[in-house]
């Protein structure tokens, strides 16, 4: 405290070596707006004309009833009650997603976790088993999809012809609604290589003394896992769970794709089909917004669902930037 | 001996004195090596017989693709061709280039400053830009898609096209923005500034100094993009379904499975071809690829 007063009490130098003297405070600090304006402008037009106004428009159609060629008419809460209360679908749905959202998720960072820790293992061939283990996750969703409907294909597919020659009466997966969503969840797993990834990275991170001071004390594999390595990874951890959890709500394209092609109905992807095959096992709330906005033009309905998914996402968002999970850092 | 091998030695320097236990250690450790790899190679053919099978049955006649079995009698490398001459399919294979490209080129140019100025700009509200941002990256699509299709649909007549998915790309997306600030964050600021004491600009600096050291980050970016627009379905599935000459490859796909209703062979065979460019650019690109990975779940 003492050893710096001389200097403050003294000349206000300029701290800013950059700083011209002629100008003046004021205007610095405007130019300096205007400058950290024009670099954010892109995504400042961006995010209100892409964003801000298609978020208070579905508010505003929340309200009102619209097919999309007459004129918009108010009704007041009439959506809102037919979604929540009377809509036939909406539970099994919401049901579905939740269905997915635990499920999916636990058992991608457990298998995740589980191909890391043996990646990190292996002694002989690790460039060629990483590349293998990984390949999976590039495969485009539709082409992903579309394949493993074809390998687990009721009687004639791969997977029930290599389970039969076990011994094992395979069941009809895709075609089946007890099944339909474990073989989507099998599908997830094949392509765990982001998640693979990401805990390599980490487990490759844990201090290499801890191991050893861990083996001075002649600790097992399990207690080495459970007192070094997951203190340290236990943020990797919570940001796979997060984003996983963010990721599945949005679940569309493979449970629609896979239904449409289980569903053996041979017409083009232009054409109306119900999402949700086999008996609404597949369906998820963002394939019902999908329905009712685009195959039914109840454009009402679809937009009290959007915000419904919309709190959902919310939610979990703001858990998210609440507990940090490593997104935004604390000096931010 | 089996006392040694159940209970793992209390010190470590007793091994080395004593042969037995020597012995027992190697034996261990050998047999940690046979069980790690015989893991791997059964991990290894849950992920590579799928691509086996799909690619067995893509070789196969129309008769066989029908039965359970597993190897093709005779190869019909001639499926490929019959992918390529269904109509529509180079068209599709156009469209997707078109959309990944300028998706990627628009995002790239758009996302760049952005980034910059979150990461490296002190500014009243740079918190809350940044929550927003991390806001729109995780929202469902279809949280906005109605009103949007709305807009571009009566007012611009764009449906049955694939502008309405490429224009907003040159406005920012939110998560290319959240991982190439991320990057340019481990920038050390000594650069910005000496750059700026040589008498550059800001813009300057970001197209001399900082884009340049920023290359793996960039280029991360811009193959997670490219792949964001190549396996897209949603956007081109709103927007362009009622117009099969702007379909993409991964929405066309589907139709395979439609027009040759019966013949896994021929939509087999399609969707390695979806697959295949992917692949490629990921053994061309693999390092800037696990970089990006690898950034998402960076701290930052």
């Amino acid at each position: 405290m003492a050893l710096s007063l001389p200097s403050s009490a003294g000349t206000s130098a300029p701290k800013d070596p950059a700083a011209r003297p002629d100008m003046s405070l004021r205007r610095k600090r405007t130019r300096h707006r205007w400058k950290v304006l024009a670099f954010l402008s892109p995504w400042l037009i961006g995010f209100s004309v892409f964003f801000g106004y298609p978020l208070i428009a579905t508010v505003y159609f929340s309200f009102m009833h619209y097919n999309q060629i007459k004129s918009p008419t108010f009704v007041g809460l009439k959506n809102w009650k037919y979604v929540l209360e009377q809509m036939p679908l909406f539970g099994p749905a919401l049901w579905n997603t939740i269905w997915l959202v635990v499920v999916m998720v636990a058992l991608r960072v457990v298998f995740g976790l589980g191909i890391g820790l043996l990646v990190t293992k292996i002694k002989t061939g690790v460039g060629f088993f990483r590349t293998a283990f990984y390949l999976p996750y590039l495969a485009p969703p539709v082409a992903a999809t579309v394949a493993f409907v074809f390998l687990l294909n009721p009687s004639t597919g791969p997977v029930d012809q290599v389970l039969g020659w076990l011994g094992i009466h395979g069941p009809t997966w895709f075609n089946d609604p007890h099944w339909a969503k474990p073989s989507l969840v099998l599908l997830s797993l094949w392509g765990i290589g982001d998640l693979m990834v990401i805990f390599m990275a980490s487990l490759l991170d844990v201090p290499k003394e801890q191991y050893e001071a861990a083996d001075l004390d002649g600790a097992g594999a399990w207690t080495k896992f459970r007192f070094v390595t997951w203190p340290s990874i236990t943020p990797i951890v919570l940001f796979a769970v997060v984003t996983g959890v963010v990721q599945t709500m949005q679940y569309y394209t493979q449970a629609l794709v896979a239904g449409k092609i289980a569903s053996g109905v041979s017409i083009g992807p232009g054409s109306v089909v119900q999402p949700g095959y086999p008996d609404h096992s597949t369906l998820t709330v963002p394939q019902l917004v999908y329905q009712l906005g685009f195959q039914n033009f109840n454009t009402g309905a679809a937009c009290v669902l959007s915000l419904v998914l919309f709190v959902i996402a919310m939610a979990v968002t703001l858990l998210l930037m609440r507990k940090g999970a490593g997104l935004i850092p604390a000096e931010d | 001996m089996a006392t040694t091998t159940l209970n793992p030695p209390r010190t470590v320097r007793a091994p080395a004195s004593g042969g037995r236990d020597a012995g027992a250690h190697r034996r261990r450790r050998f047999l940690q090596w046979v069980a790690v790899h015989a893991l791997a190679i059964a991990a290894a053919l849950f992920f590579v017989l799928p691509f086996v099978f799909v690619f067995l049955t893509s070789v196969m006649s129309d008769q066989q693709a029908l039965t359970s079995d597993l190897w093709p009698r005779s190869w019909h490398w001639s499926n490929y061709s019959t992918v390529f001459h269904t109509p529509g399919f180079l068209t599709w294979w156009k469209n997707s280039l078109m959309y990944a490209v300028l998706g990627t080129v628009f995002t790239v140019v758009s996302s760049t400053p952005v980034a910059y100025a979150l990461a490296k700009f002190r500014f009243k509200g740079r918190r809350t830009a940044m929550i927003l941002v991390i806001s729109t990256m995780m929202l469902p699509p279809q949280v906005i898609v109605i009103p949007m299709y709305l807009v571009w649909a009566q007012q611009f007549h764009l449906s049955g096209s694939l502008w309405p998915l490429i224009i907003p790309m040159a406005f920012g997306d939110a998560y290319s923005i959240f991982l190439l600030r991320q990057f340019l964050l481990t920038i050390p600021n000594e650069y910005i500034e000496s750059a700026k004491v040589d008498g550059c600009g800001e813009l300057r600096t970001l197209l001399r100094v900082v884009v340049p050291m920023a290359k793996p980050g960039i280029a991360a970016v811009a193959l997670f993009q490219f792949f964001y627009c190549w396996n897209d379905y949603f956007g081109p599935q709103i927007y362009a379904s009622q117009n099969p000459g702007a379909w993409t490859l991964s929405y066309g796909l589907e139709s395979f499975k439609s027009a040759h209703s019966v013949n896994w062979n021929i939509t087999m065979a399609a969707t390695l071809l979806v697959m295949a460019p992917v692949i490629l650019v990921f053994f061309f690109a693999q390092k800037a690829f696990v970089e990006g990975v690898t950034l998402t779940g960076v701290k930052g």
